[in-house]
């Protein structure tokens, strides 16, 4: 039997020092007209046959095209030593480190993790990871009305339109009043935003670069918001922190990120991980795990989970959230890659995404009847005013070999003719060449 | 301790170098205005890979982990992870799917694997705990739970209800009272009777009409059985409740009850406990959220379908839906790897592992009984409590031997928790250990115990054989030394 290692032997060798005649006799709690004789799933198979089966499961996945879709989970290279290093059993086989003697890998790991993310972001402190940057917006929301005490939340419709209907469905029993400011030419409607921020605000919800990649400073807003009472929350794409201004620099109180672009693959929507940050000011209304550096009875430097009475397992139902498990070994994999990648290896790949979107935009725009919408200035991600229904393209174009990108009349009322196309640093200028080709067949072949 | 990633290297040490740009490319000017760039990029480190690779690898051998050590983690079922699972889950044609994928055409024609796979592993959960329908998304338990009270909720709104209450045993775990009062709801705590079951008569003196929902594990934190479940059950039902199984401790009825049959309408299970996926130093885990038929509208969006064809979809159009708890599908790797678990263990090895890890468990307590303290005569299932009163009254608290333990070479078991029992000792062995590697935890809980008696001094200064002796926990909360400044 798979996994077991107990023989017969031994098995009956165990009754004998419980005291049962039979395992049946252990599990006599269970009443009688609930106990099954077996499950109706088939028979277990062998490795082989497990991996086999697998194996051609995974070939019914078109995971070989050509990847201009984002929409805030991007197709970045990942170094081979983030893998390497996460695999050791060691990192991915240990449990929260609730001993922290047995477990110091895990807590520097997540210390330096954290020191990584405040780096980031601009902020005084992180947390040890949440599940994900749609959760840790949500959270986000939770922590300012804790702090605030007031109920109503201005959101901004830049902000990615799954983390905002995230958001809805999270709240819906706890009254809050929501109101989303519409963005006006892919960007922050700065008047009716700073004019919609007043003392009954607990936050304002902003996202940089926003779903439309384009890029903003919000210092304005948060200023508004601070004047108001109201706390800033600024959701952002990690790898555009290389070359774009961080929001701890325009003030924000609470930053979340989804953290799939620091190393870790998309994997068809997780596990990715949730980033939140904060000032020193608000630690202790932070959910999720914290680590602190303390010393030993040696006076050496060691590392254990800290500020806990915030947490369920302590307060229960007056715990900051209910969040156990979290997404650590991410998190690892994070700091890996931003260790690899380094200070002025963030800058390069900010730099050399943004230079091949403007690359990209150039090339696509030279099709007729493809127009660019240039009002704003973007990231690495841009919107595509196709002559026809963006949806219809992106299909044809998958024959084609590529995933062209988003097509926004899903999330976004009257532009069903525009795609959303984002660009990495793994599209070689071949490839934007191969794609603006293909895209200009598609849209004139006939 | 050694030196922090952020303390080595060199200023502009790389460790990895990146594609360069073709020249027209290179000759593009960024739009972007100086306003919205920063000056100096974020202080990473800058550092080679050799450097990062020896500094994490070094890292890994201060952990205890399942791979090198018993971990008979109370409630955290730390059975060991199959490595043909982490093989599957590395497979290119999964890793490098992008989740917006089937958005894009035919409802998931591009990701038809990956659509089987959540499919077959919501058929393969329905069956094992009794469910008709499941939503894989939730990325933990305890978001599992909040899950399954927002579905809860839903419910009882449907039908014109607004019920304020939610009714949990004081012997559940944390997350079960905060996923109730994040949702919105009041907490009514129960106490626990003599025999380490739900107090049943003050179970029904709180229980009305008020009340949306009953959380219990079952087993309870106590490795017990509630023995009246049935009867709880009947109780709720009739004031128009429903039951939440927190799964937590699935491990002990695989393949013997199912909670969908014990009268639960709601669960979670937690497949990084009972299906093997690793808990990764914390997470990522996954905490499936199953519901019986009469809350089936109300599951989060998308749901997984199966075409006449044969096919795979993914549905978006629910109207009663209670929306989106995760931007996709779940953790996808980690529903992967327990996919592959159910299906190599197949009807006959889930069973087994049931079976054993009761087994293993009930072993380690016969063993244990004269040296502990047992807070309830009882058999256990998956998990044995113990006391450490006995020793506590020497000056040896759980803590203290939790930290001989790891001296011996064990991870200890979970200490002060149920919160319910003094000096609580939860020892969770699970099936996959064997009867020698039990023998020798038992053996040296007992010289533990032993040692407790003679001399209670020698346990002060413990453990010593670890990268660092013990932590000042008091001290790091309130230095708040929270990240590293240079």
């Amino acid at each position: 039997m798979p996994f077991i290692a107990n023989t017969d032997a031994q098995r009956a060798e165990m009754l004998s020092v419980i005291g049962a005649g039979s395992i049946d006799e252990l599990f006599a709690d269970i009443p009688a007209d609930c106990r099954i004789g077996g499950l109706n799933i088939p028979s277990g198979m062998s490795e082989t046959e497990l991996y086999d089966k697998i194996h051609r499961m995974s070939h019914r996945n078109a995971h070989n095209l050509v990847c201009f879709l984002g929409c805030g989970f991007y197709d970045h290279f990942i170094p081979a030593a983030v893998d390497d290093l996460t695999r050791r059993s060691e990192f991915y086989t240990a449990y929260t480190p609730y001993q922290p003697e047995a477990s110091q890998g895990t807590l520097q790991t997540i210390f330096e993790y954290q020191t990584a993310i405040c780096r980031l972001t601009g902020m005084d402190a992180a947390n040890a990871s949440l599940y994900d940057g749609g959760t840790a917006l949500y959270e986000a929301a939770m922590m300012a009305m804790r702090i605030t005490g007031r109920k109503k939340i201005i959101l901004d419709t830049g902000v990615s339109p799954i983390y905002r209907k995230m958001l809805f469905c999270y709240t819906r029993n706890l009254s809050i009043d929501f109101q989303e400011i519409e963005i006006v030419h892919g960007q922050t409607d700065r008047k009716k935003m700073l004019d919609s921020l007043d003392e009954t605000c607990a936050a304002v919800i902003l996202q940089n670069p926003n779903f439309f990649g384009v890029v903003d400073d919000f210092t304005d807003v948060v200023a508004r918001a601070h004047e108001k009472g109201c706390m800033a929350v600024v959701s952002v794409y990690p790898v555009s922190l290389g070359m774009l201004k961080s929001p701890g620099a325009m003030g924000a109180d609470i930053v979340t990120a989804e953290g799939q672009s620091l190393g870790l693959p998309l994997s068809f929507g997780g596990p990715y991980l949730g980033i939140m940050a904060t000032s020193s000011e608000h630690v202790r209304k932070m959910p999720g795990r914290i680590v602190g550096a303390t010393t030993d009875m040696r006076g050496r430097t060691g590392y254990v989970l800290t500020l806990q009475a915030r947490e369920q397992h302590i307060r229960r139902e007056k715990a900051m959230s209910n969040i156990c498990s979290n997404e650590a070994l991410c998190a690892a994999r994070a700091v890996m890659y931003m260790s690899l990648l380094g200070r002025e290896g963030l800058r390069e790949l900010a730099v050399l995404c943004a230079k091949k979107a403007e690359y990209a935009k150039t090339r696509l725009g030279r099709i007729k009847g493809v127009e660019v919408k240039k009002s704003a200035p973007t990231f690495n991600e841009f919107t595509l005013a196709l002559p026809r229904d963006a949806g219809d393209v992106v299909n044809d174009m998958i024959e084609k070999g590529f995933a062209a990108g988003f097509p926004l009349g899903r999330y976004y009322r009257g532009m069903d003719n525009y795609l959303l196309v984002a660009v990495t640093e793994k599209r070689t200028r071949e490839e934007i060449g191969m794609f603006a080709e293909a895209l200009e067949s598609v849209l004139w072949a006939n | 301790m050694g030196e922090l990633i952020f303390q080595k290297g060199a200023k502009g040490r790389r460790g990895i170098s990146l594609p360069r740009l073709s020249d027209a490319e290179e000759r593009l000017a960024l739009r972007i205005p100086e306003k919205y760039k920063t000056a100096e990029p974020p202080a990473l480190p800058e550092v080679s890979e050799l450097d990062v690779v020896r500094h994490y690898t070094n890292l890994s051998l201060k952990n205890f982990s399942v791979d090198r050590n018993f971990y008979p983690l109370g409630s955290c079922t730390m059975k060991y992870n199959p490595k043909v699972c982490e093989k599957v889950a590395a497979l290119e044609g999964f890793v490098s799917l992008h989740p917006l994928l089937p958005q894009l055409r035919g409802g998931g024609i591009l990701t038809q694997g990956a659509l089987q796979v959540l499919y077959e592993t919501e058929k393969l959960l329905c069956e094992i705990v009794g469910m008709d329908a499941f939503s894989l998304q939730p990325m933990a338990g305890a978001h599992g739970e909040l899950t399954g009270i927002m579905l809860i909720a839903a419910f009882h709104r449907g039908r014109g209800s607004r019920r304020t209450k939610v009714i949990i045993p004081d012997s559940a775990h944390g997350t079960n009272p905060s996923s109730a009062a994040i949702a919105g709801y009041q907490v009514v705590s129960v106490p626990t009777d003599g025999n380490g079951n739900m107090d049943i008569a003050k179970f029904a003196a709180v229980l009305d009409e008020e009340t949306a929902a009953v959380m219990l594990t079952c087993p309870n934190t106590l490795g017990l059985f509630e023995t009246d479940i049935r009867e709880i059950a009947r109780l709720a039902h009739g004031k128009g409740a429903l039951l939440y199984y927190d799964g937590a401790n699935l491990n002990a009825l695989l393949g013997r009850g199912r909670p969908g049959d014990l009268g639960f309408d709601v669960v979670h299970v937690n497949l990084h406990k009972t299906f093997a996926t690793p808990h990764g130093g914390g997470g990522p885990g996954s905490g499936p959220t199953g519901v019986k038929s009469a809350l089936v509208p109300y599951l989060p969006t998308s749901l997984v379908e199966k075409r006449p064809d044969g096919t795979f979809t993914l549905k978006y159009e629910c109207d009663k839906t209670i929306g989106y708890i995760a931007p996709f599908y779940g953790n996808f790797s980690v529903i992967l790897k327990a996919y592959a678990y159910i299906l190599m263990l197949g009807r006959e090895g889930v069973k087994r592992a049931g079976e054993n890890a009761v087994l293993n468990a009930n072993y380690i307590r016969a063993r244990l009984r004269d040296y502990f303290d047992e807070p309830f005569n009882r058999r256990c299932m998956h998990e044995c409590v113990f006391s450490a009163a006995r020793q506590a009254e020497k000056g040896v608290h759980a803590i203290d031997i939790a930290k001989a333990l790891i001296d011996r070479g064990f991870h200890p078991p979970t200490v002060y928790f149920p919160l319910i029992v003094k000096e609580a000792l939860m020892i969770e062995p699970t099936e996959t250990e064997s009867r020698e590697d039990m023998d020798r935890f038992i053996a040296a809980m007992i010289e533990i115990a032993e040692l407790a008696e003679k001399n209670p001094g020698a346990f002060r200064n413990l453990p010593v054989t670890t990268p660092v002796t013990r932590l000042d926990e008091t001290k790091a909360a309130r230095d708040m030394k929270l990240k590293y400044d240079a």
